[in-house]
C-alpha cells in the first residue's frame, strides 16, 4: 500500500514538476528576447568611447530539482552517462541568474567581466539534503558616453 | 565607495594600492523556512527563501569588505571576486575579496 502511494505521489510530482519547468523555460525565453541591453561580456573592453557611470552588480537564484528528477537520476546513475534531469535544472538556474543580473542594470550598455559562481547549499548525496542549484553571477555594469 | 570586478576604475587613476580587503559570512535560515524549502523542493522550481538567503549573505559579505576598505581610507575596491563553500547543510558561506585602492 505504502509503495503504491509512493509511486502515485511520484507520478503526481512528475506532472507538477514538469509543468513548473515548462512554465519557467517559457518565461526565461520570453525575457531573453525582451532584454537586449545591457550586453554581457566576460572580458573588459578597451573602448574608444569614454565611460560614464560604473556600478558593481550581482544577482543569484536557487532552483530546486523535484523529487521525480531525484529518483530518476539515481536510477540513471546506475548506467552512467548524462543525468539529463539535472542538466535542465542547472541550465535554468544559470539563465535565470543572468537575466536577473541584466535586470539590475537595465539602462546600462554593458556588463563587463561577468563571472558565474555555483554555490553549494547542500550536498545532494547526503540523505537529508535535497538537490538544488544555487548560482551567483556578478560583473561591472558600465554606461558608454 | 566604487566597487568593480575589473582591474581598474574607468576614467580614474589609481594613486595608491592599499592591499587586500575581505568580507565573509555564513548564514542560514531558520528551521521553519528550511522545512518549507524541503517541501517546496518536492515539486522543483525556485526556492525563494534560499534565493533570499543568498542575497542577504552576499550583501553582508560586501558590507564587511567595504567596512575594511573604509578603515584603510580607500575610496574604491577593484578586482572583486566572490567565492563560496559549503560548511554545513542549508547554510550559505560567501567570501568576497578585492584590492582596496585610492583613486583620483
Amino acid at each position: 500500500m505504502s509503495t503504491l502511494l509512493f509511486w502515485a505521489l511520484l507520478i503526481g510530482i512528475f506532472f507538477i514538476g514538469s509543468h513548473i519547468e515548462k512554465r519557467h523555460y517559457a518565461s526565461i525565453e520570453k525575457r531573453e528576447k525582451q532584454q537586449r541591453t545591457p550586453i554581457l561580456l566576460t572580458h573588459t573592453v578597451k573602448t574608444p568611447r569614454s565611460i560614464g557611470e560604473v556600478r558593481f552588480v550581482a544577482a543569484g537564484v536557487v532552483i530546486g530539482a523535484d523529487r521525480f528528477k531525484h529518483v530518476l537520476s539515481n536510477l540513471l546513475r546506475v548506467f552512467g552517462g548524462n543525468l539529463r534531469p539535472y542538466e535542465s535544472v542547472l541550465d535554468r538556474a544559470r539563465r535565470e541568474a543572468l537575466l536577473r543580473l541584466k535586470e539590475q542594470a537595465p539602462d546600462f550598455d554593458a556588463i563587463w567581466n561577468v563571472k558565474l559562481e555555483t554555490c553549494i547549499l547542500s550536498k545532494a548525496t547526503r540523505k537529508q539534503g535535497f538537490p538544488k542549484a544555487a548560482v551567483m553571477v556578478y560583473g561591472t555594469a558600465v554606461k558608454y558616453r | 565607495m566604487i566597487i568593480t570586478n575589473v582591474e581598474f576604475v574607468p576614467n580614474k587613476t589609481i594613486v595608491a594600492n592599499l592591499g587586500l580587503v575581505t568580507g565573509s559570512t555564513v548564514r542560514a535560515k531558520n528551521v521553519v523556512k528550511d522545512f518549507g524549502a524541503s517541501m517546496k523542493n518536492m515539486f522543483g522550481g525556485e526556492i525563494k527563501s534560499y534565493t533570499e538567503l543568498l542575497e542577504e549573505a552576499r550583501k553582508e559579505a560586501l558590507e564587511r569588505m567595504v567596512a575594511q576598505a573604509t578603515a584603510l581610507q580607500a575610496n574604491a575596491i577593484i578586482n572583486v571576486r566572490f567565492s563560496t563553500s559549503a560548511i554545513t547543510e542549508g547554510a550559505a558561506e560567501i567570501y568576497v575579496y578585492g584590492t582596496a585602492v585610492q583613486i583620483q
